[in-house]
């Protein structure tokens, strides 16, 4: 595809994003510098100090809503990004609500049992979209363990190695890391090969 | 529910000695056990985390389907595992 080609069919891609933490912030910032037309971006958490070491903020964002500071962000970087978000928790039930018409849904939560609730809650109900998800993004080094894993719709960032967030630490090498794959395989599945 | 092209029932008229029997899961070969059902591989295997995808031979078995679908000898079975972090 050439050049031209990839810039229109991206303006008229859209992506659901769950999650603006670590993962959910930086696969937004980076679609928007792609120019993705659209994303839609759900999470209702506020903007803490410790999430600077890994998440697209600013200390002066600390105690802003997660949702509207990042679309503050991606609006300073490429305003011609329509950015739909929503303060709201994620409940099982209700997963699939804000990402019916999306093309591509990425998975951006934290644990481990929300992102199983929500990957099977997508695939149950919204079949023919594709889901991107990552899983074990904590730590640091060990970027060559990381692989994509394809099975059926959906696609993960996988590290199988890698510990839980709650025995290791989480930064953003690593978490970019993931994310910018989430990123990347979220555009491989939009513009094809 | 047999998934793949050796379903219990062919396997269990081959005469089982003569053949090696075995599944391969996550790339790691393993003993194939007649009638294991997914669910009971997985503890045998000891895979105790939230899990998400199960994939016999390409196919994705849905977590409902866990404690009903067994694995057919000769399989490969791809299990994938959601670990906290984001």
């Amino acid at each position: 595809m050439d050049k031209e080609k990839i810039k229109k069919k991206l303006k008229g891609s859209s992506v659901g994003i769950a999650g603006a933490g670590g993962l959910g912030s930086n696969a937004a910032v980076s679609l928007a510098r792609a120019g993705i037309g659209r994303l839609v971006i759900v999470d209702y958490d506020k903007v803490e100090k410790s999430n600077l070491n890994r998440q697209y903020y600013f200390l002066n964002q600390v105690g802003k809503v997660k949702v509207k500071a990042l679309k503050d962000n991606i609006k300073k970087i490429n305003p011609s990004v329509k950015v739909d978000v929503y303060n709201e928790k994620l409940t099982k039930g209700s997963m699939d609500r804000h990402f019916k018409d999306v093309d591509v849904i990425i998975e951006a939560l934290d644990s481990a049992e929300m992102k199983t609730a929500f990957v099977e809650e997508i695939m149950h109900k919204l079949p023919k979209i594709p889901v991107i998800a990552a899983s074990g993004v904590a730590g640091y080094g060990h970027s060559e363990r990381i692989v994509t894993k394809h099975l059926g719709n959906l696609y993960m960032v996988y590290d199988a190695d890698a510990k839980s967030s709650d025995e290791d630490v989480l930064m953003a090498p690593r978490v970019c890391l993931m994310a910018n794959w989430e990123a990347n395989l979220a555009l491989e599945l939009i513009l094809g090969n | 529910m047999s998934y793949g092209k050796l379903g219990g029932k062919l396997s269990s008229r081959i005469n089982l000695g003569e053949l090696k029997m075995g599944i391969e899961v996550n790339g790691k070969e393993i003993k194939w056990v007649k009638d294991e059902t997914v669910k009971e591989l997985l503890k045998r295997v000891k895979y105790s985390f939230p899990l998400v995808v199960v994939k016999i031979n390409d196919k994705v078995v849905p977590r409902s389907d866990f404690s009903k679908v067994t694995i057919p000898d000769n399989s490969k079975i791809a299990v994938v595992h959601m670990i906290s972090g984001g």
